[in-house]
């Protein structure tokens, strides 16, 4: 509850402009759940919100562990709602490991709610405690709310007969209740929800709904302590519209399948499952009625060959996977890049090199994306910045792909991808149709033969009489398309390809700036899903009457035509990024300017604060120029 | 164009382009017999597509005059994969060499014949690398001296029939390049059978691995050292087909007898039967110096290819849900209204 308490509305619920909650337990206590269910009233009750989903790689960590943490961190609001918060007012801790991974995050007076049946000596050891913390005086510094869950919700629902450990799963549902009681919500949806879920199994569905009702009870009735009340949190101001939440990869899957009735073509799509892309597969697997083929491949390097060839059959081919996957998908984008087909490439980074730390986020995948491939290998690199951006972001991309004829990667991250927020629903009339031009007309046919505008080659599908003709990876003659060798004509094939790529600048808004003026001493420019992070503490610093900008890159290749001169006109350039400098490094290789980096590479989100922190401190500190990354 | 009247000859499926073959490569008679067999097979060339990896035996669509993709190395069974479930209408033959096929693309191989895409597999098989001047490749014998194996090479070779055998393929075939009429055989009958058609072609690199083949392929040994298998019919070879092949009580293993010798008559010749996967297995592993070496169909028993399930399934969906329609999707679940 970042903001200080207002006043009281009729019914005695103190009204709050903002709060940011953090469900932890155990992987299997149903945090996830949870934490999506409170999601889905907080959209209905008409509050903006964000949300971070942050769970571990071990599928089922042993129980009680502190590496088996599961979390889920919502922050929502009356006003409009950017990230998923810096540190949560309110933690939910079911167990002694979720408390503890958790409680550093926790500002002193922050309340939290603790499932005090789980407290047993077996867990405390296994979360690494030697004193419990209920009793030793660390929770001090908070308000508290310690109520034995895991026993009220056995009695809840006694009644359906379920065993203890079947009862005990319905610790998070209770805990909701709760929750939806302190915080004014409906629990009409989750009650629906859970009669749906459990249609096969009625008692389950009854006993979750009891525990529902039973924690929101214990919140009407129970004597809370000191500190505690009931809140209301006041409708956000959005623009009208439809809404719905929505995750970055289920955008991405949604637009790929859009773009694909925008071109009027079927989409074949060709993967190989990998944390945190794999949900974009599963999504289009579902969507099969949409003209939607996809294709579970051996391995990364077949995905992309599969939708390589849909492509040069005359489909929409696009493939998706997470950094390693993107490795070994290099040799492939080369042969798109010089059979000049288009194909549509998701990268959901993950932190790290190698495996890495696959649940966790990073932006360290864009020097791959722009650079990563053999020989002179330019192709475009999108990034949205917001989950509701990637269902556009896929759109752009097939457009781009199939206008230009080259692969479009679009750089999503694990933040993005697991992240939801409120999105207003377009209509597919107002969407913008894709144009394709196959070439039928064999009379001066050769497969290179270019648009002299974009430089795109034509696309001839195979099944088109007269247009039979080879393809490849080796180098091919600029008029004829044949096979070739010659020193000059690789050169002019090497600039075309690029300013091929280049040229598509031209189709690209203008770089804007998001917030503050379009000269100054300093902008910030960011790039992917920091955009929220980035955003609020630049309009922080602003209240402040720091002259400061942020600038948010969507374009990453080729970089948008104005790019150069509008950050010219600062200053300075801070560019934030989750990565040890990649964006920062390319504008100063691009356009000459001593842009300044700040990195943070510990798999998490930038926090808002560290950011308004790092605009001051740059701001206050003496302009010398230091060439040298650190 | 092609017109539906006018039948195409052989010329009609030569590219323009120099085939840029060593002189002497075997690469030249299977091209030829590509060529000889296609108009036979009623396909027009604007629905066929040639599809290759690397290797000097991936160049092969180039000399084609129809649909053609040079991918690359070892990746062509996932981009035809593509190219088939993207239009099943399309007549699909994938090129590949031993080192292709069974090094860098020895996963992606085993998969297509797994999944049995409706394609024409020809895997060219020299045992050596070519078009890298003369490696070792995965089918070469032990002992083999190349550049990269100056004492031999100690890797077991694979047998790549009998590897498709093993990854399920339901069409295995063997033929040998120079044996034109016979190969053209087998290309009309890969291209009869629905799925994924492999045929292993013997091929002479004369320049990395000259008469490699020779212990089988040449004329004055070829009948004792060559067995060709037919449906149907007893699996009988050499001089004047005086010996067979007789399935050892049990049917574990074969053993090669002599017409006439010790009371052996036609009747105790086994019948090739190519639909029995056991036998298959069998014929595949057939070598010198003990037996024959088989040739022909070995194996050939369908199932519905994987592009027609695919296909199916997509059909059945839109059958079930109707064709889907974005802004339903886009409302589904949960949604909600702001004025
Ligand atoms: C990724 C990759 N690795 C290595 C090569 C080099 N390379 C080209 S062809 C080849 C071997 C080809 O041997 P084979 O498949 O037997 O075909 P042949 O040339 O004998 O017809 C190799 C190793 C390559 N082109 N790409």
């Amino acid at each position: 509850m970042d903001t200080p308490v207002r006043s009281k509305d009729a019914d005695g619920r103190e009204i709050l402009d903002s709060v940011v909650i953090r469900f932890a337990g155990d992987s299997g206590d149903g945090m996830q759940l949870a934490g999506m269910q409170f999601t889905q009233t907080t959209a209905v009750a008409g509050n903006d919100l964000a949300t971070f989903p942050d769970f571990p790689a071990e599928i089922r960590a042993p129980a009680g562990t502190t590496f088996g943490v599961s979390g889920f961190q919502i922050h929502f609001a009356s006003h409009d709602v950017l990230t998923p918060g810096d540190e949560p007012d309110v933690l939910v801790a079911m167990n002694p490991a979720a408390l503890k991974v958790n409680l550093r995050d926790v500002p002193s007076g922050g309340l939290i709610i603790l499932n005090t049946g789980a407290f047993t000596p077996q867990n405390l050891k296994k979360a690494g405690y030697e004193k419990n913390p209920l009793e030793d005086g660390t929770l001090d510094p908070y308000r508290k709310l310690e109520i034995d869950v895991s026993k009220l919700v056995v009695a809840a629902v006694e009644p359906f007969g379920l065993g203890t450990k079947e009862a005990l799963r319905a610790k998070n549902v209770w805990t909701l209740g709760l929750l939806y009681w302190l915080f004014g919500r409906d629990r009409t949806p989750t009650i629906e929800w859970l009669k749906k879920k459990f249609a096969k199994r009625p008692d389950i569905a009854e006993a979750n709904i009891a525990a529902l009702n039973a924690g929101h009870v214990y919140g009407e009735t129970a004597e809370l302590p000191t500190g505690v009340a009931a809140y209301k949190i006041p409708k956000a101001d959005l623009p009208r519209g439809h809404y719905r939440n929505i995750t970055g990869n289920e955008a991405l899957a949604w637009g790929l399948a859009t773009a694909g009735r925008l071109a009027e073509l079927p989409v074949f799509y060709g993967s190989y499952p990998i944390t945190p892309a794999s949900s974009v597969l599963h999504s289009l697997a579902g969507l099969k009625h949409y003209g939607v083929t996809t294709f579970q491949a051996e391995d990364e390097i077949a995905a992309i060959c599969s939708a390589i060839g849909a492509s040069y059959a005359g489909i929409i081919g696009a493939t998706a996977t997470s950094g390693p996957g993107m490795a070994l998908k290099g040799e492939a984008m080369g042969l798109a890049i010089m059979t000049e087909l288009p194909l549509v490439i998701f990268d959901v980074q993950r932190a790290g090199p190698s495996t890495g730390m696959p649940t966790k986020t990073e932006q360290s995948d864009l020097f791959q994306a722009v650079w990563g491939r053999n020989g002179d290998a330019p192709l475009v690199v999108l990034a949205p910045a917001t989950p509701g951006e990637c269902f556009y972001m896929a759109i752009e991309a097939v457009r781009l792909a199939i206008k230009y004829m080259t692969p479009v990667i679009v750089l999503s991250d694990g933040y993005i991808a697991n992240g939801a927020e409120p999105w207003a629903i377009p209509s597919f009339a107002d969407l913008p149709k894709i144009p394709v031009a196959f070439r039928t007309d064999p009379a001066g046919f050769h497969p290179y033969v270019r648009d002299p505008e974009t430089l795109a080659r034509n696309w001839a599908k195979p099944g088109t009489p007269g247009l039979e003709h080879r393809i490849g990876g080796i180098e091919k003659n600029f008029a004829s398309g044949h096979i070739s060798y010659d020193p000059e004509n690789h050169q002019k094939m090497t600039k075309t390809r690029a300013d091929k790529v280049l040229g598509v600048a031209k189709d690209l808004p203008l770089q804007k700036v998001e917030i503050g003026n379009e000269r100054g001493k300093m902008v910030v420019v960011g790039w992917g899903s920091t955009y929220g992070s980035i955003h609020q503490a630049v309009r922080r610093a602003r209240k402040d009457g720091l002259d400061v900008s942020h600038v948010h890159v969507r374009h990453l290749w080729p970089l948008p035509s104005n790019l150069a001169d509008l950050l010219g006109g600062f200053e300075r350039v801070l560019v934030p990024e989750l990565n040890n400098g990649q964006l920062v490094r390319l504008l100063r290789a691009e356009y000459l300017i001593p842009a300044d980096p700040m990195d943070k590479i510990s798999g998490m989100p930038f926090r808002v604060a560290e950011l308004e922190q790092e605009i001051r401190v740059k701001l206050a500190a003496p302009l010398v120029r230091n060439n040298r990354l650190s | 164009m092609d017109t539906p009247n006018k039948p195409l000859t052989q010329k009609d499926f030569v590219s323009d382009q120099e085939v840029r073959w060593c002189p002497g490569c075997g690469d030249y008679a299977i091209l030829a017999a590509i060529q000889h067999t296609l108009p036979k097979l009623g396909v027009t060339r604007e629905k066929t597509v040639f599809v290759s990896g690397i290797g000097c035996s991936s160049r092969f669509p180039y000399y084609m005059s129809t649909y053609g993709f040079h991918t690359i190395h070892g990746r062509a069974p996932a981009i035809a994969t593509g190219v088939k479930l993207a239009n099943p209408e399309l007549d699909v033959w994938m090129v590949t060499g031993d080192g292709d096929g069974l090094s860098i693309g020895g996963n992606h191989f085993l998969h297509v014949l797994r999944r049995n895409v409706d394609l024409q597999i020809l895997m060219f098989n020299n045992r050596i690398y070519g078009l890298t001047k003369g490696q070792y490749s995965p089918t070469s014998l032990v002992g083999l001296k190349t550049p990269s194996t100056p004492l031999g090479s100690l890797d077991m070779p694979i047998n790549p029939c009998l590897l498709a055998l093993g990854a399920n393929g339901r069409f295995v075939a063997r033929g040998i390049d120079t044996s034109t009429s016979t190969l053209g055989d087998l290309f009309v009958a890969a291209h009869g059978h629905r799925g994924s058609s492999f045929i292993e072609i013997l091929q002479n690199c004369p320049v990395f691995n000259d008469g490699a083949w020779d212990n089988v392929t040449m004329r004055d040994i070829a009948s004792e050292n060559q067995l060709w298998v037919e449906h149907g019919k007893p699996l009988l070879f050499g001089k004047d087909k005086r010996k067979g092949l007789r399935l050892a009580p049990g049917g574990s293993h074969v053993e090669v007898v002599t017409l006439g010798e010790g009371g052996v008559t036609e009747a105790d010749v086994a019948v090739h039967d190519q639909t029995n996967r056991t036998l298959a297995f069998l014929l595949a592993q057939l070598a010198l110096p003990d037996f024959p070496m088989a040739f022909g169909v070995l194996y050939c028993d369908p199932v519905p290819s994987y592009d027609s399930a695919v296909t199916a399934q997509n059909a059945t969906a839109v059958e079930k849900s109707g064709a889907g329609d974005i802004d339903r999707l886009l409302r589904g679940g949960h949604t909600w209204r702001v004025e």
